[in-house]
């Protein structure tokens, strides 16, 4: 759910990284926030425990700058993926714009994927909104690691709408932009069909 | 309507700025901040120079969530005001029309009594606003034109390419 402001000419969209605990949400946000230069990129917000997992969410506006003279602006969020948060992971989804659904692809969290994706819906429907309706990609992270399942594999038990699919090493940036990129384009679309309607 | 987009035309913005101006004006704070839910910041008003008004504004959004969460778990109606006291700044939210979180920061320079005083009223005239910003939203139907501009998505989508990238 974007605001546009006819008056001021501004645009913010909001973009979600869901997913698993740990299959690197929050790695994918501070990689972003490193390589970016200063004047596209604010703070990054980080409510995270002792012990740097995600408490609540991770906040990092970017800039697009002046687009047909709207200010365009993307804030990408992510979600605390443990189990236990699911009632702060909700809060998160509402007014997302899109989602960078991540996947950790080690074998031994093929199970927790499916379960995070299953409850992404969940927690969707509850906020009243559909996965159907609401732009979406699947980054499979952590490609450089001995014990990943084919990415075959996790297309068929994942990806069942076919939407864009990304390989990623998040820890070296490998992915990160593309996923970015690709989720950004779907949402100013989507947003563009929403506003000629 | 949950997935309903947020849209602000020049009439309506120009009244919720004066609103936040007078609120701040009147209550001598230091800040009154405009934020949807979601966490956008919709307007702000007062002195926000040396902050971080984006951050400021997604955080407060989730501090509202949380606490709303807090008062289902009780079995309560929402919470709709929020008071957060500092040893010299304080932080008063209330929400608006459902949808808006309204924000004022103030100091020892006013009083609590004030501030919930004045935004009360402000409450009650911003509701108004947005009651018909939704509204209009909701009715927006085919013969709306796309004030984005045709070429907005390739523009865009080029700038995308530009600027995200390592």
């Amino acid at each position: 759910m974007s605001l546009i402001n006819y008056s001021s000419r501004e645009i913010n969209c909001k973009i979600v990284y869901y997913g698993c605990g740990l299959c690197g949400k929050t790695t994918n946000l501070l990689y972003i926030h490193e390589k970016l230069p200063h004047d596209i990129k604010g703070k990054m917000v980080s409510l995270a425990t002792d012990t740097d997992r995600t408490l609540f969410f991770d906040f990092l506006p970017l800039e697009l700058g002046t687009v047909n003279g709207f200010k365009t602006r993307f804030h990408l969020y992510t979600v605390p993926g443990q189990v236990h948060y699911d009632a702060s992971r909700k809060l998160i989804l509402k007014g997302v714009d899109g989602i960078v659904f991540v996947v950790d692809s080690q074998r031994n969290r093929f199970d927790e994927n499916i379960e995070s994706f299953e409850n992404m819906k969940k927690n969707l429907q509850l906020q009243g909104y559909n996965l159907d309706n609401i732009p979406y990609i699947i980054q499979y992270n952590k490609r450089d690691l001995p014990n990943c399942s084919p990415v075959e594999q996790l297309e068929a038990a994942l990806n069942k709408d076919q939407v864009p699919c990304f390989e990623s090493i998040a820890t070296t940036g490998i992915g990160v932009f593309d996923s970015l990129r690709a989720i950004s384009k779907l949402v100013i679309a989507h947003l563009s069909r929403q506003t000629a309607r | 309507m949950p997935g309903a987009e947020l849209v602000l035309f020049e009439e309506d913005y120009t009244r919720i700025n004066e609103i936040l101006a007078t609120l701040v004006r009147e209550t001598n704070s230091k800040f009154a901040l405009l934020v949807d839910r979601s966490g956008q910041l919709v307007s702000s008003q007062g002195d926000t120079e040396n902050m971080d008004s984006l951050s400021f504004a997604s955080l407060s959004a989730g501090n509202y969530a949380a606490t709303s969460e807090l008062s289902k778990i009780l079995g309560q109606e929402e919470f709709s005001v929020l008071f957060h006291q500092g040893t010299t700044e304080s932080i008063h939210l209330s929400i608006v029309a459902k949808r808006v979180i309204l924000v004022v920061v103030f100091d020892n320079k006013t009083t609590l009594g004030l501030v919930r005083l004045r935004v009360k009223k402000a409450v009650e005239e911003l509701s108004a606003i947005f009651n018909r910003i939704f509204q209009k939203v909701a009715e927006r139907g085919a013969e709306a034109p796309s004030p984005l501009g045709d070429t907005f998505s390739s523009v865009a989508e080029s700038e995308i390419d530009n600027l995200f990238k390592d």
